[in-house]
């Protein structure tokens, strides 16, 4: 399927707690943050875990967000960022634009 | 030392007065239902000629040769040609390949380090670590301290293993989370010019490829 989010844009990572074998880690759940890379199509991880066949596969990308974001207390320097791989349906475009 | 009575290392174990408590053996700690599970499915494989006890057995021999060598020689081959650098960041499995080296099926990304930004690996949700490049990962990269701590304090971590990173420089800390591995490509060294190919791969160590530390010749 074709990406739906391109390189720059503001994702805010969806705020659910479903239960089973999830890899979107609990500290960027509700936070928003930027795709700096597009990982192509992968069959989904959520499912894999059950032996399933992972389809549809689903576009993995790279979404940095600032620590800042992340951590109310954050204790290093401002710039300081951090990198998770999010999968497609983890992911909401950002002030309601509805691509 | 007397060699007369029980004795082992130096001390007597028959009336040391501080008998040190033996080596718990793996079975001495609970076979979890994880743990059984691993052996019960293990057994129908073999069980079901799926895959043979030999070839069990092989696989693990082979994830247990793997070291950091491999990975330390894709770094120095980066450190010393542009092009292939360029290549194992855009894929490192593919750029393994053409140094006869396997990086497995997992897609690894390398992830470059820079005067301006350091890059730091962890797996907050288990322990994704780049085995095919850089072996087993060590017993605190497993640890709930570091996949906690790492992510959100990732300064006072590093400086925990003597790495300081200035103020303007970025911390970039990523979170392998399922599809994808890490390297990261650390900085070539001062006073490393003119060292050739394995000279230069013989600086670069494991905790460098996770980004705990930095590459220097004084380490190496």
């Amino acid at each position: 399927m074709s990406p739906r989010f391109a390189i720059g844009d503001r994702v805010r990572v969806r705020e659910a707690y479903p239960p089973g074998h999830v890899r979107t880690p609990y500290f960027i759940r509700g936070k928003t943050g930027e795709v700096i890379r597009l990982l192509g199509d992968l069959p989904n991880p959520e499912e894999l875990a059950y032996g399933r066949d992972g389809k549809p596969v689903l576009p993995l990308y790279w979404v940095k967000f600032m620590q800042t974001e992340l951590w109310n207390d954050y204790t290093g320097v401002d710039k300081d960022t951090a990198v998770v791989e999010v999968m497609e349906n983890w992911l909401d475009p950002l002030d309601g634009d509805t691509r | 030392m007397s060699g007369d009575r029980g004795n082992h290392q130096g001390h007597d174990h028959a009336d040391w007065p501080y008998p040190h408590p033996k080596q718990p053996d793996l079975e001495d700690g609970p076979l979890t239902h994880y743990m059984a599970m691993t052996e019960a499915v293990v057994e129908l494989l073999i069980d079901k000629e799926i895959i043979s006890a030999d070839e069990m057995r092989r696989m693990i021999e082979v994830i247990d040769s793997k070291s950091p060598a491999e990975g330390a020689r894709m770094v120095a081959r980066a450190w010393l040609d542009p092009d292939f650098k360029a290549r194992m960041l855009e894929d490192v499995n593919e750029a393994a390949r053409e140094m006869d080296i396997d990086a497995g099926s997992i897609p690894i990304r390398a992830v470059e380090n820079t005067s301006g930004i350091h890059h730091v690996i962890v797996c907050t949700l288990c322990s994704c670590y780049p085995r095919h490049l850089i072996g087993l990962p060590p017993d605190w990269y497993k640890s709930r301290e570091y996949r906690s701590r790492m992510v959100r304090k990732p300064r006072a971590v590093l400086a925990q293993f003597g790495t300081i990173i200035a103020d303007d420089v970025e911390v970039r800390v990523h979170d392998s989370t399922a599809d994808l591995r890490y390297l990261v490509l650390p900085q070539r060294p001062q006073g490393s010019e003119g060292m050739d190919e394995d000279e230069l791969s013989a600086l670069v160590t494991r905790d460098s490829m996770i980004g705990v530390t930095t590459v220097t010749i004084e380490k190496g």
